[in-house]
């Protein structure tokens, strides 16, 4: 029953997806990918990027487009419904509880002890994400490389140097200039790479 | 009667209003937060500037996206249930519409080559705007010099990214922990007065 599978899926990554946008993306991945492989690293890879060059949440925009792939405009409609209804119940019982007492000091104190833990899942996906950009195949492909007889030439052939220069050129510009606006970056480094390719 | 029409346009502003700041919205949560203030605060008074911040603080201490809980709490407040229906629905078709489309021509996407690159560059960009947010919020707990909060951080990842442990798992331990070190801290406080 691929409805019921989506619409749980997303359940679960609405249900605990704390401090909203990146917070998603370690769930995301855990799911769709690990859990039951309705898209590769790669797939998700582009998602992600997808997500950050359209608007809204980039929770709502992984249930559309793995919904969409998966079953067509129905799983779409099932893993959207999925995702926002943790956030329906959740948001209501809060906002009753805090009309009532107006503190939220427990919730409060229980968000400061998610937030690392939050900020560290966040660096893993985000480290999939540069890996698989970097490298052919990601981790397990450089792992790959690696183990294979002849280990610095595979290393070599799968290595993408323009892209690391890429990345930490972005970076750079990022934190060099921190008002930048983070969609002009991404842009810029598509049409360079688009350039290279041309060329 | 006039009522009715009052609520139904109601309704229809508020559903309007979320449909637009969703689909102009690029960056996240935190984004919306200041733009659904300048909207419902500023421009249509619909709430004052203190209701605003106890709807900021609900909709960062829920799960899911902070644009879809920001929208829950002001349909809510706004006109009850139906409110709620019309603002969440506002804030998902953009998002929802615009996948769509672009799922619908994902493989063609995928096999031009053009469009790889481009896609493939961008990526980059998204590395690295990813690491700089991590930057930035990993520093800000390094700086609270709080050290369960550290330790917890580089267990958390070890955890996920070396050992793999589930992530929910690891979220609900934290739960766990935040609810424990908050009841022993307002415990302490309590003593002290």
């Amino acid at each position: 029953m691929i409805y019921l599978q989506l619409f749980l899926a997303f359940l679960q990554i609405g249900a605990f997806s704390f401090g909203g946008g990146y917070a998603a993306m370690p769930l995301i991945q855990a799911q769709v990918i690990d859990r039951y492989g309705w898209l590769s690293m790669a797939d998700f890879t582009d998602l992600v990027t997808i997500a950050e060059m359209t608007p809204g949440p980039i929770a709502i925009n992984a249930a559309t487009f793995v919904g969409n792939q998966m079953a067509g405009i129905p799983g779409a409609l099932c893993a959207t419904l999925g995702v926002i209804l943790p956030s329906c119940l959740f948001v209501s019982i809060l906002a009753y509880l805090y009309n009532r007492y107006r503190n939220l000091s427990v919730m409060k104190g229980v968000l400061g002890t998610l937030r690392p833990a939050v900020v560290a899942m966040i660096l893993a996906a985000g480290l999939s994400i540069l890996l698989s950009s970097i490298f052919e195949g990601g981790l397990a492909g450089m792992m790959t490389a690696f183990r294979s007889a002849s280990a610095s030439a595979a290393l070599a052939s799968g290595f993408r140097w323009r892209h690391l220069l890429l990345v930490i050129a972005a970076f750079f510009v990022l934190r060099k200039w921190k008002k930048v606006n983070p969609i002009l970056v991404m842009t810029g480094c598509g049409i360079v790479e688009l350039i290279c390719y041309l060329i | 009667m006039s009522e009715n029409r009052s609520k139904i346009k109601t309704l229809r502003q508020l559903f309007l209003s979320t449909l637009y700041l969703s689909a102009f919205t690029f960056g996240g949560g935190y984004v919306i937060i200041t733009l659904m203030k300048q909207k419902f605060v500023d421009q249509l008074h619909w709430i004052d500037e203190d209701e605003m911040l106890d709807l900021v603080a609900i909709a960062q201490s829920s799960p899911g996206p902070i644009a879809v809980n920001g929208a829950i709490v002001l349909g809510y407040k706004l006109a009850g249930i139906a409110g709620i229906f019309c603002s969440v629905l506002g804030a998902v078709i953009p998002p929802f519409v615009i996948l769509t489309v672009i799922s619908f021509f994902y493989q063609a996407f995928k096999d031009s080559a053009v469009i790889q690159s481009l896609l493939a560059g961008m990526t980059c960009g998204v590395s690295a705007v990813i690491m700089s947010v991590v930057f930035d919020m990993a520093s800000g707990i390094v700086k609270g010099k709080d050290p369960i909060l550290i330790v917890v951080m580089i267990l958390a990842f070890i955890c996920n990214y070396v050992l793999k442990v589930n992530v929910i798992l690891i979220i609900l331990f934290c739960v766990v922990l935040g609810v424990v070190l908050t009841l022993i801290r307002t415990r302490k406080e309590a003593e002290k007065s």
